[in-house]
């Protein structure tokens, strides 16, 4: 492959990345309530990073760079979704998310059912295996 | 970055066996059986699936913005395992566009939320979709009952096609 | 490749303007986190366009080490959230 040809690509790449960084941004500002605004937090996190990073390994040109940026990318894989969990979680439980916006809501009926289980005078938005 | 020697292998080794053995964290239990011709696939369809989903999000945001419609969404598992559930409620939080927000170990229950759900027939596509990702994921480290449930249900589903078919004719 | 690298550049600033409003504008502490998790993402990627562009792979223990840091933020502040009303 040519020099040109793969400047090509990693420009591609790079703009790709910055793309989702934007979509990111674009979504902070226009989604309506916390839950929805996670969406779109997570593209430039996963997306965009392998998009970044497909582009380094590009322009490196180096077969044992592959291994460290993938680590990289791994890593990157195994905390976003438990960091997201954990913030969504957090969020429903302490009602950051606004009802009129959910078409339906299939956990609201578990953790009701949950919270009239339980003896009177705790906190009824525990989660519903905790009893 | 580049310099790898023997004496950092090894120390690095050292360090993840004290890890594992001062800090020590109940054990995840593993099936015993990794399938990669199934793991290819998998994370071909998992990168497509994340690529369509953030531009599907991107889109989402320019055209309808705060006038987005939601839902949480309950999907059963099959499978009782821990590990299982773990890995299908990361692949579904890393793909945009579904969100676990709570997960009720007892049932082996993921509680999604999704954007842009707005009927109940949008409700029912997302949990085959859910269904489909666990089935793949069970193919590929499930443990030998999880497989064999779902192969019967495989069965199940093609005998059920075939006796429709038959009622058409 | 350079009118590239202006372009990503824009398009980043752009992005962490608008998480920076989010951080400003709230309306609540997991929003901030939320955005500031976002923040960091972009600051990571800036950091890669500087090594893809530069040839170099001095920053590529920042780059996990940013990410730990919003890890561990959000994990945090998820922890010691309170309820609203």
């Amino acid at each position: 492959m040519s020099d040109t040809l793969i400047d090509v690509v990693t420009a591609v790449l790079m703009i790709g990345g910055a793309l989702m960084s934007v979509a990111a941004g674009v979504g902070l500002l226009r989604f309506p309530d916390l839950l929805t605004r996670m969406h779109a937090a997570t593209k430039p996190q996963v997306l965009g990073l392998l998009l970044f990073l497909l582009a380094m390994g590009l322009q490196m040109r180096s077969w044992v760079l592959i291994p460290v940026l993938l680590v990289c990318w791994i890593f990157m894989l195994l905390t976003v979704p438990v960091s997201a969990h954990m913030v969504g979680r957090a969020g429903y439980r302490t009602k950051h998310l606004r009802r009129d916006l959910l078409s339906m809501d299939e956990l609201d009926e578990v953790v009701e059912k949950a919270a009239n289980k339980k003896a009177p005078g705790r906190n009824p938005t525990e989660r519903p295996d905790e009893t | 970055m580049q310099d790898f020697s023997p004496g950092n292998l090894i120390f690095g080794g050292l360090i993840a066996y004290a890890v594992a053995n001062l800090l020590y964290l109940p054990p995840v239990e593993l099936s015993g059986r990794f399938n990669v011709l199934y793991a290819v696939p998998f994370i071909g369809r998992f990168l497509y699936k994340l690529v369509v989903a953030s531009f599907e999000v991107f889109w989402l945001s320019l055209t309808q913005g705060p006038r987005l419609v939601n839902a949480v969404v309950a999907v059963q598992l099959r499978s009782q395992s821990d590990l299982l559930v773990t890995v299908t409620g990361h692949a579904l939080s890393l793909i945009p566009g579904s969100l676990v927000v709570e997960v009720d170990r007892s049932t082996s229950t993921l509680y999604l939320h999704c954007l842009n759900v707005k009927t109940p027939e949008g409700a029912a596509k997302i949990r085959s979709d859910v269904r489909a990702t666990e089935a793949w994921l069970i193919r590929i480290m499930g443990t030998p009952d999880d497989l064999a449930l779902l192969q019967t249900e495989v069965r199940f589903d093609q005998e059920n096609e075939e006796r429709e078919e038959g009622i058409r004719k | 490749m350079t009118s590239a690298v202006i372009i990503v550049g824009l398009l980043l600033g752009f992005a962490a303007l608008c998480a920076l409003y989010r951080i400003a504008r709230g309306p609540s502490i997991l929003d901030r986190v939320l955005a500031i998790d976002v923040l960091l993402a972009i600051i990571g990627g800036a950091l890669a366009v500087d090594m893809a562009v530069n040839r170099h792979l001095d920053n590529i223990v920042l780059l996990v080490g940013i990410s730990v840091i919003g890890f561990i933020g959000s994990v945090t502040v998820a922890r010691f959230v309170t309820d609203r009303k």
